[in-house]
């Protein structure tokens, strides 16, 4: 982090910006009277949900909104720039020399036809009048500067013959190349893996330390933000709703948003047993819908009269602002939108000697033959094979939770739609409730069926858009459960209860609902049968902060009644620890460890197990940067490692064992997990003690 | 946001019915003027299909002796032809045959394609395979060449006709079908549905098909006013439909031996033909832009 001085000059003043998008002939307030001021060498985070206004905050500052977007008052002064007042030739002259960015989806921001060493150079000599032979240079030391690891070979390379990570340390280059006044980080790490993220986090640090250029970094994690920035700004239903540094806006929050979104988080550590999420009720409002007033004070817990007049930007103390009426109350302790934290259900019913485990998945291999061209054919190359899950057991006794945590790529949906019949296994068992399940669906039987639910990731797909909400959840009544039409009818309401949605829904269609009802309705859909096991394929890691925390609940609590079995698939070790009973950490299709959920925050860890632990951005700016940084990307699963898949990239690699037998399963005698690894659990806790690690439930 | 038929918000909660969605889309066709001259034109032609008997002053194959060759005039609006048959009331008489069999060979079409669009893509495999090399080979050949090689096989009537129709047309539907059927499969809610423990009929006809109408029904439009143009081709051409009947294709056929004589009776029948396929078109491109941006997304 960098040390802030606040009498450096200021890159970016924003005074009383708002931006309006016109809508069947309305101007709908996208971003309201937003002030904001970012310094040289500050690095300014901002925080906000999807619908929240930050995008188009983040599109007015580069002066790049759509058409039927305007700015309707304010001023943006970069330096001494007024950035409004620009036309597009003198933009150009500001884009990517004073002003740049980094966007979310490198992908489509490198162009894919141009080599990433050209699409570099172009930048250099177009805004550093530099020739072609110095901007040559320039380039593959910029390359170097974001630590390629081969950046002559990285600069003849197009976009897509080079991982995400890689693209995104690319951009990076491209926008610090030019040592802009202002950069802009839009959400630069959402799309990537948590141990990538780290690594990318890791270099913007040491990037921006020692260049004065002043950085405004939009993400939605506080992890991050808590890790990088020096100032937050929260943002809310298009208003600023607090700005302050960022170890005062965690230490103590003064508006109830902030509060409550630091508080939906769950904690490495946290269980289901020990708390339940405090969930912020209700959803963002859409833009132009907010209630008059004070943004907030629908969803908000200590909203009073007063609230219903809109409160000013109050300034609260030394460069911090808070836009609630009740600030001070909050910042002398008198009042706190911090609720207790209920205690959670116990969720895992008392497993009874003898019942058998819901589900036993022994040697599950899936493998995926890839299609060959036809010049391969007529070579006679070999068909190869997509290794997507390799030999994992697994065992969910009655009534408990299985977490399953991995990356993307990992095989852990893989093995999600295996056991739901979806995808062909090539070779193992699948038993429920020690039946032998069929491989095909089509050979499985209706009671089969109704005892095998899922919960999809992607809400937008989840539902049929044209089938109303109460044809969605009749017809598993129906087919499944065998009820009546009448009875089926009478049920649906108990369903949309039981997911806290009003029994109207039924008529309505899924484009009609918010992401996190639609998730509720997938969840009462796949209750409806009252299924023994219920796999959750990562259910909420599209929807937003606020929402998820409650939807967790729900989950939780659904479970608790119905006292099914899960599998909860996230790649979220927080989410997963916070849901399950037992945990198992998937790496290329091979599982490398599995333990209980106090015991996996705790040392013996699998080498894995631990960069992963080391990788999550902590909500606390107190706590240490990441120890761990996993090099390179994880390779394809057409061309699995040999020995022990993790070898190429693991920090603890021990020599040729690795690379050439495969590991044998260890129990740790303390605690009982077990870890994929040559390494003994003894020796693993020895070193990995040594680093404190981060997390341990102190939260 | 604003456009598509795809069921959106509505005030009352309740999803719009296909009548309501149907009024929807005519709202939306004509608030753009070509839509609306298109869409205009078709419905009516269509009306002149219906009420022709009630229209043409003539019976199609009545013939006029005295009155043969006459240019255009206040009691032969259109003239007459070499035979003095009235122009008018054959291009009125005309409409109801072309529309009719272009229109039948259309939903016909339609329905083998939908049927061989949805199995091929959902079931994939062998099926989809076979299915879609025989198509490939059928598309390979242009329409026009298709039709001669087929009705020198099956004989000329209105029947063959039909039947050229639906080979010529059927394999390009199923393709649409198909490749809107393979972008709904992998999506959550059919798995849900085959967890659910649906038939593959109730998948493919209550999930999967709601998401093929709209870009289907752009499809019908569009095939439909190229049935017509290969119906009047064929009339022109002599295949297909024979004399007296007033097919437009076959009156350009019988008028253009007299061209000079009798101009008026070559030019009516070719304007309807044209003006009939560019306004259904119009109408199709107009469907396509009303549902296109959400094809898009």
């Amino acid at each position: 982090m960098t040390a802030t001085s606040s009498a450096d000059r200021c890159v970016l003043d924003i005074k009383g910006l708002t931006v309006a998008y016109q809508h069947e002939g309305e101007w709908l307030e996208a971003v309201r009277e937003v002030s904001l001021r970012i310094h040289s060498g500050e690095t300014h985070g901002l925080v906000g949900e999807s619908g929240s206004g930050n995008t188009a905050l983040v599109l007015a500052v580069m002066n790049y909104l759509a058409d039927r977007a305007s700015i309707r008052s304010g001023e943006i002064q970069l330096g001494d720039i007024d950035l409004v007042s620009l036309n597009d030739s003198q933009l150009r002259q500001v884009w990517g020399s004073k002003l740049t960015l980094v966007p979310q989806n490198p992908q489509s921001a490198l162009n894919p036809s141009l080599r990433v060493g050209d699409q570099l150079i172009e930048i250099l000599r177009y805004q550093l009048n530099l020739s072609q032979k110095e901007a040559e240079n320039l380039a593959i030391e910029w390359l170097e500067r974001v630590h390629l690891a081969d950046p002559n070979l990285v600069a003849e390379s197009y976009p897509h013959q080079i991982s995400g990570g890689m693209q995104q340390r690319v951009m990076i280059a491209m926008a610090l190349c030019t040592a802009p006044d202002l950069l802009i980080l839009d959400e630069p790490t959402t799309n990537l893996d948590v141990t990538t993220q780290a690594v990318i986090l890791d270099l913007i640090r040491e990037l921006i330390q020692d260049q004065d250029t002043g950085v405004l970094y939009v993400t939605h994690n506080l992890g991050v933000i808590a890790q990088i920035c020096d100032r937050v700004a929260v943002m809310y239903a298009s208003e600023l709703v607090e700005d302050a540094a960022t170890q005062d806006l965690f230490s103590q929050p003064l508006h109830p948003y902030t509060q409550g979104l630091i508080d939906s988080i769950p904690h490495l550590g946290d269980t289901k047993d020990s708390i339940q999420l405090r969930a912020i009720s209700g959803q963002i409002p859409p833009i132009g819908e907010g209630p008059s007033g004070c943004v907030f004070r629908t969803r908000c817990p200590i909203a009073i009269e007063i609230c219903s007049s809109r409160p000013p930007l109050y300034l609260a103390g030394d460069a911090r602002y808070s836009r609630c009426h009740r600030w001070e109350e909050i910042a002398r302790h008198e009042l706190s939108a911090h609720q207790p934290a209920p205690v959670g259900k116990a969720g895992q019913r008392p497993t009874q000697d003898g019942e058998p485990p819901t589900l036993e998945v022994n040697n599950l291999n899936i493998h995926f033959p890839l299609r060959r061209s036809l010049a391969e054919v007529i070579r006679g190359q070999p068909v190869k094979i997509l290794r997507a899950v390799n030999n994992v057991n697994l065992e969910i006794p009655a009534g408990s939770t299985l977490g399953l945590v991995g990356e993307s790529g990992s095989g852990k949906t893989t093995i999600a739609r295996g056991i739901m019949g979806l995808e062909r296994k090539t070779d193992g068992s699948i038993k429920l409730l020690q039946i032998p399940l069929p491989d095909k669906l089509s050979q499985r039987d209706l009671e089969t069926l109704r005892l095998l639910q899922i919960v999809f990731q992607n809400p937008e797909e989840a539902l049929n858009p044209y089938l109303p909400i109460g044809e969605t959840l009749r017809r598993p009544l129906i087919r499944l459960s065998g009820l009546s039409k009448s009875e089926a009818d009478a049920k649906v309401g108990e369903l949309l209860a039981a997911v806290r949605l009003p029994p109207a829904y039924a008529g309505r269609l899924p484009g009609q609902l918010s992401g996190g009802e639609i998730q509720r309705v997938a969840l009462a859909r796949a209750f409806a049968s009252n299924p023994e096991l219920l796999v959750l394929d990562e259910p909420i890691s599209s929807l937003d902060v606020s929402v998820q925390a409650a939807i967790l609940n729900l989950v939780g609590e659904l479970q608790s009644d119905h006292q099914n079995s899960s599998l909860f698939i996230s790649h979220d070790l927080a989410i997963v620890g916070y849901l399950a009973d037992q945990i198992a950490v998937i790496y290329l299709g091979s599982l490398m460890e599995v333990a209980g959920p106090g015991d996996l925050f705790h040392p013996p860890h699998h080498p894995y197990t631990e960069a992963l632990l080391s990788s999550i951005p902590q909500v606390d700016p107190n706590s240490k940067e990441a120890a761990i940084y996993l090099e390179g990307d994880i390779p394809t699963p057409a061309e699995l490692p040999s020995g022990c898949p993790f070898h190429t990239r693991c920090p603890r690699f021990l020599g040729e064992i690795c690379t050439t037998t495969t590991p044998p399963w260890q129990v740790d005698q303390i605690s009982g997990k077990r870890i994929f690894c040559h390494i003994p659990p003894n020796d693993l806790a020895a070193v990995q003690k040594r680093n404190i690690t981060r997390g341990s439930s102190d939260a | 946001m604003t456009a598509g038929l795809k069921p959106t918000h509505n005030a009352l909660g309740v999803a719009p019915s296909w009548w309501r969605r149907l009024s929807l889309l005519g709202g939306r066709l004509y608030s753009r003027p070509v839509s609306a001259i298109g869409t205009t034109i078709t419905i009516l032609f269509l009306l002149v299909a219906i009420c022709g008997p009630l229209i043409a002053p003539y019976e199609e194959n009545e013939i006029l002796a005295s009155e043969a060759r006459q240019p255009p005039s206040a009691e032969h609006w259109f003239g007459t032809d070499n035979l003095g048959r009235d122009v008018f009331s054959r291009v009125i008489l005309g409409a109801r045959e072309i529309l009719v069999l272009a229109g039948l060979g259309t939903l016909l079409a339609v329905i083998c394609g939908t049927l061989f669009g949805l199995l091929s893509g959902y079931r994939g495999g062998w099926f989809d395979e076979i299915t879609m090399r025989i198509f490939d080979s059928l598309l390979a050949l242009p329409a026009l060449l298709l039709a001669l090689l087929l009705l020198g096989t099956v004989g000329q009537s209105k029947y063959s006709v039909l039947i050229v129709l639906v080979i010529v047309y059927t394999p390009i539907v199923a393709r649409v079908v198909r490749s809107v059927v393979l972008a709904v499969k992998p999506q959550g809610f059919v798995d849900a549905a085959r967890l659910g423990g649906e038939t593959q009929t109730r998948i493919l006809f209550r999930e999967i098909m709601p998401s093929v109408l709209p870009t289907l029904s752009v499809e019908s439009a569009l095939r439909f006013s190229y049935a017509i143009f290969l119906v009047a081709s064929l009339g022109f051409l002599g295949v297909g439909v024979q004399p007296p009947s007033p097919n437009w294709g076959l009156m350009v056929k019988e008028a253009r031996t007299f061209a000079s004589l009798v101009p008026w009776a070559l030019f009516f029948p070719a304007a309807a033909i044209s003006i009939v396929v560019i306004g259904v078109n119009l109408m199709a491109d107009g469907v396509k832009r009303v549902i296109g941006p959400e094809q898009a997304d």
